[in-house]
């Protein structure tokens, strides 16, 4: 079997991450995240768990929703989501995201979409991973510049979810929301210790040796290359084709 | 019964500082509209997006009839960021009111319902609020503790634009689960619709389709324009053309590519005349 691919252990990363989840969520343009719930949904079946449901925006097979774009947001109002992705063009140590610019709001120097559903999702999910694949400090910065959504929130605002880890090309995190602050529980291979600090504008907790990524065994690994790939492929051709391609070269 | 009109008739119906609404990219844009609202010229609009915007109101900025855009996000999803919306930001020439996506929803749920407000979870602590002094933060009257909660004023458009599959006769029109476009009609003054096809059986007659249907009653004008969401897609009937709005992302980045985007479709259209 070939090596394990970057963009293949931040799969089997997300897929693990969603253990015992019972309906995730994912955002439109994002396979990674994608292809993550759909290992998930096909491990929970070989091992006869509770059946995970996936509603991936964008797609046609793997989207149950009837009741227009305001389902899933009634839904996570509900509780009924129990894990969803956010990213952002900012995200500092307290794990505040900003997805709308940099520089003095509103006539921002550089000006990004804008917030879609994380000013209230990030509040009502209760396991939001975090996932950014570029890991430099012009992403993960002291402060943002702006708060799209907060990582915590003060005593008597209702909050059923946040922040429940980060993970980018680098390594993963976990997040402590009483202390609010990361804290790295992984570095992938080919990084270290020190470059992620070098690459981090904030400061994180961490062991004095750092654990490294586990590689996925071959099992997962299988199911990765050939049924979540197919299923992907629906939504995301490019990106399936583009895996492909590399795990036969 | 809605009457059924001609794209350039129906844009003459938007006039300047009217509150406009529009569909998310994926749920029925009327694109056919997008040229002739440019030709009538009717600007300082307020475009509100349900909930974000794409390729529409980024030619309707770029064409300089956009003085306020309210929204949760301006994207061209895989085609990348909406260049005139950039520009005009970074101009200062265009005022944005940020939002988050159930934000806008619930601003068209209250306009449906008739009520001045809906309440919404979240947003406390955001610097979109921070930024939005028409939203309030009131506290829950039923809950024995303190518990803020956000006060999102109703949403209601002027006029709404979107593009479906059918209407019938009578002008009511199938939107299938696109339950979005249903919220647009429910809380606009005026829906304004282009369809592919106008059938003579009644939508209402076959309880398959009537499920699905917007009545008449919240539908003030129809037209004909087939292949009229291109080139983004129309669910069930057409995928997007990811080529031509990575052409239109391409080009639009300078003011002058924009305009000679706009001129370059116009030829198209009188070489197709």
């Amino acid at each position: 079997m070939s090596p394990v691919l970057p963009r293949e252990r931040l799969i089997v990363a997300i897929a693990n991450l969603l253990d015992g989840v019972r309906h995730v969520a994912v955002g439109a343009s994002s396979p990674i995240p994608a292809a993550g719930a759909m290992l998930r949904r096909a491990l929970a079946e070989a091992a006869d768990a509770p059946r995970v449901r996936i509603s991936i925006l964008g797609s046609v097979a793997h989207n149950f929703f009837t009741n227009g774009s305001a389902e899933l947001f009634d839904c996570a109002g509900q509780g009924r989501i129990d894990a969803f992705f956010l990213g952002g063009g900012q995200i500092d140590g307290e794990a505040n995201i900003n997805l709308v610019g940099i520089g003095d709001y509103p006539q921002t120097k550089v000006r990004w979409p804008g917030s879609f559903g994380s000013a209230y999702l990030y509040f009502v999910v209760p396991r939001v991973i975090l996932f950014r694949e570029e890991h430099s400090p012009r992403v993960f910065v002291e402060k943002v510049d702006f708060v799209s959504a907060p990582g915590t929130s003060p005593e008597g605002v209702h909050r059923t979810g946040g922040p429940h880890a980060l993970l980018t090309g680098m390594g993963q995190f976990s997040f402590d929301r009483e202390r609010r602050r990361f804290r790295l529980t992984s570095v992938h291979p080919g990084h270290t210790l020190e470059s992620i600090k070098a690459a981090t504008g904030f400061a994180f907790d961490h062991d004095p040796v750092a654990a490294m990524t586990a590689d996925p065994d071959a099992r997962v690994l299988a199911l990765l290359r050939g049924r979540v790939l197919d299923e992907l492929a629906e939504t995301y051709p490019e990106f399936a084709r583009g895996l492909s391609a590399e795990l036969a070269a | 019964m809605s009457t059924v009109l001609t794209l350039d008739a129906m844009a003459r119906r938007v006039k300047p500082g009217m509150k406009l609404a529009l569909p998310v990219d994926y749920a029925g844009v009327s694109m056919a509209m997008t040229r002739p609202l440019i030709a009538h010229g009717a600007g300082r609009l307020h475009v509100v997006c349900l909930p974000t915007g794409g390729m529409q109101p980024d030619m309707l900025i770029g064409a300089g009839l956009v003085e306020t855009i309210e929204t949760s996000a301006m994207t061209l999803g895989e085609a990348g960021g909406a260049p005139c919306f950039a520009r005009a930001i970074a101009a200062g020439s265009i005022r944005i009111v940020d939002s988050t996506c159930p934000a806008v929803h619930a601003g068209f749920l209250a306009a449906q319902k008739g009520v001045p407000f809906a309440t919404l979870r979240g947003l406390i602590g955001t610097d979109i609020l921070a930024h939005r002094p028409d939203w309030k933060v009131i506290d829950n009257p039923f809950s024995e503790t303190p518990d803020p909660i956000v006060a999102i004023p109703a949403i209601r458009p002027d006029v709404a634009i979107f593009h479906a599959p059918v209407a019938d006769r009578d002008g009511n029109v199938w939107i299938g689960r696109r339950r979005e476009l249903a919220s647009l009609a429910y809380a606009s003054e005026q829906t304004l619709v282009t369809v592919e096809r106008i059938v003579d059986e009644s939508l209402l007659s076959d309880e398959r389709t009537a499920a699905g249907v917007i009545p008449a009653l919240y539908v003030e004008a129809v037209a004909v324009a087939r292949e009229g969401a291109k080139p983004l897609g129309l669910w069930g009937e057409y995928g997007p053309d990811m080529m031509e709005v990575a052409r239109y992302a391409r080009e639009a980045r300078s003011e002058a590519g924009f305009r000679a985007f706009l001129d370059g479709a116009d030829h198209a259209l009188e070489a197709a005349r």
